[in-house]
């Protein structure tokens, strides 16, 4: 067994000192570790985008990432973008515009849309089919995702 | 899916990342994006002993103006590429080629370095890399030495950076605004069925063809019949991109026969050639 190596995360501004095995990825870390299951396992493979985090701001598959990468860093989940009981502006965007059916891929689109907004506050329904092309959704057919994305950025401007 | 148990280790510089790949040999192989290696990894078609993460070693993501030409740090990511002013300004073929690159999430994972001595037969930048004639840094035991686009990719995932050495730098030339990558992708992988990659400046028009072929090639047909004609009429592009596969071993498997790989390096060879002349 290699040795066990000790990483200092934090998680939705939360202090998280662990010691992991090395080969801990960093979706599991966050489900099985620090107890957070909003975000999903999907394929596993990198391209379905279910298990989308923000790494420092950027958002990642967390799939093909291992923990011991993120040490030192800052990580935001789904379960931290709410503050005080109030849903972030990209969630409530999901919520108004019924963004989701089954909801599995949710979290990484909502994720995925966060990191989006961050760095273009006005984008244009391409921009946002575009910025989402790494995140599958199997029910909806993305009309009602771009929806939710757009609702969000304009929501936002109205500050 | 679980990778195998490895050991990690966590180098701060060149040197020592080195000689830690002197030390482990075969059993070591180094992590920076991982979007290679973790999905290998985690399939068990790689089972290092070692993982020697080279991601946090300082000083090795950076764009910058160097002469006539423009360094890129081989940790630097995809996004990094596709957002740098710099390259867009002076040489932008590389800019765009990082844009095609898998999705948002893996452009900002995902390095030029780590990708090009991955050498996937169906990655982008190989296209943009042979087309700009660039130049590849690589350290090892032996020192520091130079590697040129033409001569880096060797075969099926397989570059002439030996497995002791680290790629530090990459250097691309500044270039006219007349260049452009296209292609055609897998659509669930986004890798390239075929793409190709266009330079075209005083000294000639430059191709260069990923996705078709074992490994990245110039499309040397195609060059040749361009060579010193000074206007690009549509026929005689037609008739030179024809060349595009000519003399090639094309690949198949169950997205794309040989025969239609090779006729897709044609069609985005032409329409390359045509994209990059209207940024005249």
């Amino acid at each position: 067994m290699p040795m066990p190596f000790h990483i200092h995360v934090t998680v939705n501004k939360a202090d998280q000192h662990h010691d992991v095995e090395p080969r801990l990825l960093l979706v599991h870390y966050l489900r099985d570790v620090c107890g957070l299951t909003g975000t999903h396992v999907g394929c596993e493979t990198s391209l379905c985008g279910a298990c989308t985090v923000l790494v420092d701001g950027k958002a990642v598959k967390s799939c093909t990432m291992f923990a011991v990468q993120a040490d030192g860093s800052s990580v935001t989940t789904i379960e931290g973008l709410a503050t005080n009981g109030q849903l972030h502006a990209v969630q409530q965007g999901f919520w108004e515009c019924h963004g989701l059916q089954c909801g599995f891929c949710t979290p990484g689109m909502i994720m995925t849309s966060v990191a989006l907004l961050a760095r273009n506050a006005a984008p244009s329904r391409e921009q946002i089919a575009e910025g989402l092309r790494g995140n599958l959704c199997r029910c909806t057919g993305y009309s009602h995702i771009i929806d939710a994305v757009n609702h969000a950025a304009k929501a936002v401007a109205r500050g | 899916m679980f990778p195998a148990h490895f050991d990690y280790v966590r180098p701060a510089t060149v040197e020592e990342a080195v000689k830690l790949l002197a030390k482990h040999g075969d059993d070591a192989k180094l992590l920076t994006g991982g979007h290679s290696l973790i999905p290998a990894m985690k399939l068990r078609l790689a089972r290092p002993q070692v993982v020697v993460d080279i991601g946090r070693i300082a000083n090795l993501s950076y764009i910058r103006e160097t002469g006539g030409a423009i360094a890129i740090g081989a940790m630097t990511t995809h996004a990094d590429i596709e957002a740098s002013k710099t390259l867009r300004d002076k040489s932008p073929l590389l800019a765009e080629t990082a844009s095609h690159i898998g999705d948002a999430q893996v452009r900002n994972k995902g390095t030029i370095g780590g990708s090009l001595v991955h050498a996937d037969p169906a990655a982008d930048y190989p296209a943009s890399i042979l087309a700009l004639d660039a130049e590849i840094d690589v350290v090892g035991p032996r020192g520091k030495r130079t590697i040129k686009a033409v001569d880096f990719f060797v075969d099926l995932l397989q570059s002439a950076v030996a497995a002791d050495e680290i790629v530090t730098e990459i250097r691309v030339p500044a270039t006219a605004k007349t260049v452009a990558y296209v292609k055609t992708e897998q659509k669930a992988s986004g890798f390239a069925l075929a793409g190709a990659a266009v330079v075209i400046g005083p000294g000639g028009v430059r191709v260069g063809i990923t996705g078709v072929a074992a490994t990245a090639y110039r499309a040397a047909g195609v060059e040749k019949a361009l060579a010193g004609q000074t206007s690009l009429t549509p026929d005689l592009i037609a008739r030179a991109s024809a060349q595009a596969a000519a003399g090639v071993d094309a690949l198949g498997d169950i997205h794309a026969s040989p025969e239609f790989r090779a006729h897709l390096a044609q069609v985005n060879t032409r329409r390359a050639i045509e994209k990059a002349l209207t940024r005249a």
